[in-house]
């Protein structure tokens, strides 16, 4: 068997295997788009279309954005979607400055009770505590039906506090130094230095704390049992995932005909994801750039 | 700046500003990992929530003796747990692999790019959406059987069929998470070192010959690496995914440990049984991960940590 040889020395694939290849990972996109369409698409289609395509439409032949303007007039999910933005807009804050500062804290080895303090966060890596004791300490705190029950107990996360201090760690030392030479503080350093320097790993660690804030559902369940405080996450489980009906009790809008169910169940759920969908774009271009890669060489 | 000689207080006072950074996140950690194991005590108590943790009766080890006396629905959470377990690492961990090297392999670095986006993308969906949106392709009247109706070709029950639930929460996990697992796989892949390709070729190395001896080697630290994770993780399965769920198979196909414990503690108030159940099940999970970690130093692996 011959082989023709690359420039990088990687043998090259012979046409059968790379239009197999090229088969294997359309498919792959294909399992991730179509649904995606799918769901966009019976969000806007009528009534009519619904039925007859069986409940699920993949090209809806006309467009109806009956489905957006029933749940986004001020009923059920017009307040879980505020709900879920208040979690994720705070929490994401609270976040991203306790986790900022603990990692500035422990990126410098040499300091004082750096030791203890790193294996504080690395042993909260590796147990994680059960359901009931967490219950129990949010219950003896008084959080119970508080959205800070969704925020407080997930606030650090300990893997994201590792990824940035590995990068904090690696920035050039030299320009730290300088600026110390110049009089700077560690204050000084951190939000003129550390902070400019590093803005690609808090997009993406921002990401990591925004998405998880956004689709937290369990923590939602065992925390509140007022169902006017439910997020997004758990109206979509009532009404897409256990099919109970919305009826104009639960919608904003009185009086107009419903859009079909179908349609505004599939609203709900592209209401869920539109959030993720606008941000992704912006942050996933850093994920190729290594700023997650630090953490597991060292 | 000799510091070496400084007293602890002196210490203390320079790095003072690094010491007050890490007090809030330090706090939290606190409060919300470490407070919690000290809940656990209920694990050796009658615990009644109106009584209070503190004068609730102590009951010595009988808590647990659910663990070893063979009872059937503890039985059944622990064997479907390790089933999804055993599932997950042979058909989820290998995927993100080849899926890995089926990127890197391909040529055009835009098109590399525009599918590792779309790829990626499942990753960030929370799982009630992930269960929706099974349930609309997959499901009794989702677009599967939809098709196979119009056709005559009768229907298959998938989101709500016991026997199929494994396979479906096996599905679900490679649908969302296999593309975003490439990540680490390809920054590994990118660093192995090209003149061993160079060189293997003018050998006359075909590609598998090639993908065997230099491309496999050169992953094989991170694969120890995220198996020893994984096996931490052993007792723990997608207790959300499945969770919402349950409703549709029933108990006895979906019963894993953190349901049980869910189920049994929060839901029923079987407080300290819950409890007993969940504190073994942390405490297997550690001594995975340091078995495995001390398992891959002895084959001359990194691990997770330096000894």
């Amino acid at each position: 068997m011959t082989n023709r040889t690359t420039i990088a020395g990687i043998t090259a694939a012979s046409k059968p295997v790379r239009a197999l290849k090229g088969v294997v990972l359309a498919l792959c996109c294909a399992a991730v788009v179509v649904p995606f369409l799918g769901i966009v698409s019976t969000s806007l289609a009528t009534h009519e279309q619904i039925t007859r395509d069986g409940g699920f439409v993949l090209v809806p032949d006309e467009v109806s954005f009956a489905a957006y303007t029933a749940i986004l007039s001020g009923g059920v999910v017009t307040r879980a979607t505020l709900v879920s933005l208040f979690v994720t807009v705070a929490g994401t804050a609270l976040s991203m400055a306790t986790t900022i500062l603990l990692a500035y804290g422990l990126s410098r080895p040499r300091s004082t009770a750096h030791r203890p303090l790193l294996m504080v966060v690395l042993f909260a890596l590796l147990f994680a505590p059960g359901i009931i004791p967490s219950y129990l300490v949010v219950k003896s705190l008084g959080l119970l039906d508080s959205y800070w029950a969704l925020i407080l107990p997930v606030a650090v996360n300990a893997f994201n506090v590792i990824i940035l201090r590995a990068f904090f760690m690696d920035l050039p030392r030299e320009v730290i130094d300088s600026a110390r030479i110049d009089g700077a503080g560690d204050v000084a350093i951190l939000f003129r230095i550390v902070l400019p320097l590093s803005k690609a790993v808090l997009a993406v660690i921002g990401l990591f704390y925004a998405v998880a804030y956004w689709n937290a559902f369990f923590s939602a369940l065992l925390y509140l049992n007022d169902t006017a405080k439910w997020p997004l996450q758990l109206v979509l489980r009532t009404y897409v995932v256990n099919q109970t009906q919305l009826g104009v009790d639960q919608l904003g809008s009185a009086g107009a005909a419903l859009p079909p169910q179908e349609a505004i169940q599939m609203a709900i759920l592209v209401l869920s994801v539109v959030p993720v969908l606008v941000v992704y774009p912006f942050v996933q271009r850093h994920f190729t750039k290594g700023v997650l890669i630090g953490a597991v060489k060292g | 700046m000799g510091w070496a000689g400084l007293s602890w207080w002196d210490r203390v006072r320079r790095d003072r500003i690094l010491l007050l950074a890490t007090l809030p996140g330090v706090g939290l950690l606190l409060t919300f990992h470490y407070l919690p194991w000290l809940g656990n005590v209920i694990a050796f108590k009658d615990y009644q929530p109106y009584v209070g943790i503190l004068d609730s009766p102590w009951t010595g080890l009988a808590n647990f003796r659910i663990i070893v006396s063979g009872d059937p629905a503890f039985l059944n959470a622990l064997t479907n747990t390790l089933i999804i377990t055993l599932l997950q690492v042979l058909v989820v961990f290998p995927a993100p692999i080849a899926l890995a090297l089926l990127l890197d392999s391909l040529m055009s670095a835009r098109l590399k790019r525009v599918v590792q986006s779309v790829l990626y993308l499942p990753h960030f969906l929370s799982w009630v959406i992930v269960v929706a949106i099974f349930m609309q392709l997959l499901g009794d009247g989702g677009l599967l059987n939809n098709f196979l109706r119009d056709h005559d070709l009768g229907t298959v029950s998938i989101v709500s069929n016991p026997d199929a639930f494994f396979a479906l929460v096996t599905g679900q996990v490679l649908w969302k998470d296999a593309g975003w697992a490439t990540i680490l796989f390809l920054a590994a892949l990118s660093r192995i070192d090209g003149t061993l390709y160079e060189a293997s070729a003018v050998d006359g190395a075909t590609r598998w010959r090639q993908l065997w001896h230099i491309t496999l080697p050169g992953l094989r630290g991170l694969i120890v690496l995220l198996l020893i994770l994984r096996l931490g993780d052993a007792l723990t399965v997608g207790f959300e995914q499945i969770v919402l769920q349950q409703a549709a198979v029933g108990v006895d196909a979906s019963e894993v440990l953190d349901t049980y414990v869910y189920n049994n503690g929060i839901l029923a108030g079987d407080w300290g049984v819950s409890a007993a159940v969940g504190l073994v099940k942390g405490l297997v999970g550690l001594l995975l991960v340091l078995g495995a970690n001390r398992l891959a130093h002895r084959f001359g692996e990194q691990g997770v940590y330096q000894r």
